[in-house]
């Protein structure tokens, strides 16, 4: 497959990653087989990583969960450099993700737990007892709006008439 | 005497004899009925990107809420001409050649008022927007109807024009990429008609509204062909390429002593095109490309979609190269397009619009556009799909 239509076939499964191959196929004008090869491609060299469902949990009652982003400065190791504290850190199954930032410190790491006491334990504990960790400070998440792309309350209908020439 | 005709003739004679928009009808059967899915929609289904609502909404904040010169803000004008020279690479002057328009309509109004004299005949290329036809008569000119065909593509050629040609021949009105069929004039294809409207000294109005939308070449503007920005009026605007239809922004571009003519109608009608939308625009053109390039994208996704489902459930169709409408042929069921679309929305709540309100070269087309969400256009096909079934 072109690159062009590499990029369109990613920029639909980013969209809608349950579409036939079938559907996909169509859309961009070429075979099945296509498709299929080149999605296996793009997942082997982990272009595509994988296919969650975005769920919006504050609708899922029972399954309140807390989610807090915490600034976290470390102290950098030689020849690793963030590398190591940073991978201490994301292997616990809490982390949601962990990002190395410019400026006031230096991880950003998501943290999503039952209750906010459990998260606090987890940063106390877990983190703060980490070697390298100089320092954290812990913002608890009040509501998600838009998350990773998709605004999560959609009230956008279709506004046009139904007709026009 | 009865009231009607009291009424009656108190309108002018010209009113009189336009006929009410055939979609009109549709409009109000679609519209009465719950669960319908519309293909008959002729505008983007996308909002306008958010950083164009944006810089509407601050611009009010401001206070950005005067009159325009009346041929448009002087910076859009501008962004406007550079816009034409790196897409289409036609140059135009923005002091003079240009005119910002309360939509592309209002170009196609301006236009013919600013040529026609009574009695002078217009070639108007159908199947068309249905407008052409009734603003040439409201302008005083006599449209003389020019049918593209199936067998070519729905597009134009110069024997076409040749054969319609008379001595109170004064312009000619298209539109290409075209609403209702989706066709496409190439280069080479306009440079033939270039031959013929320069023999004739045509005035041609070249309505490039979706010259954005073209999904296998890019667009070739007639003005960018030599000899004939002189004759050529190209008009187009935000609503379609940049999913703007409700602003109400297009803009004129030609020659000066044309565009002067028009911007001399538009100050004494129009006044100015509203600022708040001319803002936006103006956004659009310096920040919309890479959502425009997006909007493209699924566009051509989706025409591919629907002409492959067509050809599954027996619609023959054939490929529409731009805008976002397909113009599939109904010939084979035997029914004429109105019944065919009252049917289907009837009995399996489609909406499409019967060909032939475009022109009578339409008749025996639906025009179905493809500015929907792909799960709707999988929904309309599988109704369709029982509907033909349903027909045999």
């Amino acid at each position: 497959m072109e690159r062009d239509k590499q990029w369109e076939l990613l920029h639909i499964l980013e969209e809608n990653s349950r579409r036939s191959a079938e559907t996909i196929a169509t859309m961009l004008d070429t075979t099945v087989e296509d498709v299929k090869e080149t999605i296996a491609k793009l997942e082997s060299e982990k272009t595509i990583i994988k296919y969650p469902a975005i769920v919006n949990w504050e609708k899922v009652h029972a399954n309140d969960l807390v989610t807090a982003m915490i600034d976290v400065k470390v102290t950098p190791k030689r020849e690793v450099g963030f590398d190591d504290v940073a991978e201490r850190i994301y292997r616990f199954p809490e982390v949601q993700s962990v990002y190395l930032m410019s400026g006031a410190y230096d991880l950003s790491v998501v943290i999503e737990g039952k209750t906010m006491r459990q998260v606090a334990q987890f940063v106390s504990e877990k983190l703060s007892a980490l070697d390298s960790v100089i320092s954290t400070t812990t913002h608890f998440i009040l509501k998600k709006y838009k998350h990773d792309g998709v605004i999560l309350e959609q009230p956008e209908d279709d506004k046009r008439m139904v007709v026009t020439p | 005497m009865s009231i009607s005709k009291v009424a009656n003739s108190r309108l002018s004679r010209t009113i009189q004899s336009i006929p009410p928009s055939g979609i009109r009808r549709f409009f109000e059967l679609a519209s009465s009925m719950e669960g319908v899915i519309s293909l008959g929609v002729g505008e983007p289904d996308f909002v306008t990107p958010w950083n164009t609502r944006e810089a509407a909404i601050s611009s009010l904040e401001r206070g950005y809420t005067a009159y325009t010169s009346n041929s448009g803000l002087y910076e859009l004008r501008e962004e406007i001409c550079k816009y034409l020279d790196s897409s289409f690479q036609i140059s135009y002057e923005p002091d003079k050649e240009v005119v910002v328009t309360v939509g592309a309509s209002e170009g196609i109004d301006l236009a013919l008022r600013a040529i026609l004299d009574p009695g002078d005949e217009v070639l108007v290329v159908e199947p068309c927007y249905v407008s052409y036809d009734p603003v040439v008569r409201l302008a005083g000119g006599v449209p003389v109807a020019v049918q593209t065909t199936l067998e070519q593509q729905f597009k134009l050629t110069p024997e076409q024009v040749e054969a319609k040609i008379t001595d109170r021949t004064k312009a000619i009105i298209f539109c290409f990429p075209n609403n209702p069929t989706g066709s496409i004039m190439t280069r080479e294809e306009l440079a033939a008609l270039a031959a013929v409207f320069a023999r004739h000294d045509l005035v041609v109005i070249s309505d490039e509204i979706y010259a954005e939308l073209t999904y296998d070449t890019n667009h070739t503007s007639l003005a960018s062909l030599p000899g004939m920005k002189e004759r050529t009026i190209l008009l187009s605007g935000f609503s379609k390429a940049f999913a703007m239809t409700g602003w109400r922004i297009g803009y004129a571009t030609g020659p000066e002593d044309i565009i002067q003519a028009m911007v001399k109608i538009h100050q004494y009608t129009m006044l100015c095109a509203p600022i708040m939308g001319q803002i936006a625009a103006l956004e659009s053109l310096r920040h919309g490309m890479e959502a425009k390039e997006r909007m493209i994208e699924s566009y051509r996704q989706r025409r591919n979609y629907v002409v492959k489902s067509f050809e599954q459930i027996g619609l023959s169709c054939h490929k529409p190269e731009g805008a976002f409408y397909a113009f599939p042929s109904i010939a084979s069921t035997g029914m004429p397009a109105e019944e065919f679309a009252e049917k289907l929305i009837l009995e399996q709540k489609v909406a499409v619009v019967p060909g032939h309100v475009f022109g009578d070269g339409g008749a025996q087309h639906i025009r179905c556009s493809y500015a929907t969400s792909l799960e709707n256009l999988e929904i309309a096909i599988d109704r369709m799909d029982s509907f033909l079934r349903a027909q045999k």
